[in-house]
């Protein structure tokens, strides 16, 4: 936070806390949830929508505005979708990790599959003229567009793990 | 409540699909693909969807929103959009559809577009 005012209150050991974050622009956010929470939803695309729901609570709580949670939960769709469907190409023994933080500047959030993996520079790009027509493949589009800044990295023990940053 | 509700209505030969409700990954997806099937079996080839209703889209509803376009086209009959809200708009816009999608404000207008 450049010059601005951050007053942080903990509660308590399991990281609840009210934090006003004054900025000098006149805004402040206020936040008043957890500072971070991880959870699993099986391969399934039934369970995206609780997941989704969850990350925009968890962000809501954060402070973010309108706006912001609509960017959050159209990203974490994308990425939980890409992660179910590609990532653990629905195989529901396999789970699906996310974890959500609450940062001075913003979110993080980090979702994990345990899939093959795959490198992002070779995913085609969907507003190419010739893949405009195409069904699918606007997912990873839609996430750099929702979000401040999105990376993969192959996990050591396997799978892939999408990391996204929502600015506030 | 099913995630995305479909009410068919006809003016003249061209089949107005008013939706409502979600076009997301899974039911909302297969809902619109399904009736677009139909419509094409019943010989319906003019298709206005009117997205009045529809306040979310994903990458998978916009793929279904392509998919149908791309359908319709191959039987060589129309599709065309109405009543976009600005987020899906902006949808196109970031995904560059709105240059493929004949896309109107006006129910009348795009009724006597098909002509």
């Amino acid at each position: 936070m450049k010059n601005g005012l951050v007053l942080d209150i903990n509660t308590n050991k399991k990281q609840t806390y009210v934090k006003f974050i004054v900025k000098t622009d006149g805004f402040y956010r206020q936040t008043v949830g957890e500072k971070e929470t991880k959870f699993s939803i099986l391969s399934k695309i039934e369970a995206i929508d609780e997941a989704v729901q969850k990350a925009t609570a968890f962000a809501s709580n954060a402070g973010f505005g309108d706006d912001a949670l609509f960017g959050i939960d159209m990203a974490v769709r994308e990425a939980l979708a890409n992660a179910v469907k590609h990532g653990n190409q629905l195989d529901e023994t396999k789970q699906v990790e996310v974890t959500l933080i609450n940062l001075e500047s913003g979110m993080e959030i980090m979702i994990r599959d345990f899939g093959k993996g795959f490198d992002v520079t070779e995913v085609p790009d969907p507003t190419n003229p010739e893949n405009l027509l195409k069904a699918s493949g606007r997912g990873i589009l839609f996430m750099h567009n929702f979000v401040d800044k999105v990376e993969w990295q192959r996990h050591a023990e396997g799978g892939m793990i999408v990391k996204m940053i929502k600015n506030c | 409540m099913a995630e995305l509700n479909l009410t068919e209505r006809q003016a003249g030969d061209i089949t107005i699909l008013d939706m409502d409700g979600k076009v997301t990954l899974g039911e909302g997806s297969v809902a619109l693909r399904n009736t677009i099937r139909r419509l094409l079996g019943e010989g319906k080839k003019k298709i206005l969807l009117n997205l009045g209703g529809v306040g979310y889209v994903d990458s998978s509803g916009i793929g279904e929103l392509v998919s149908s376009f791309t359908a319709v086209n191959k039987e060589g009959g129309t599709l065309k959009l109405l009543n976009l809200t600005q987020k899906i708009q902006d949808l196109l816009a970031i995904t560059k559809l709105l240059t493929v999608f004949d896309v109107f404000e006006n129910e009348g207008e795009a009724l006597s577009s098909f002509d």
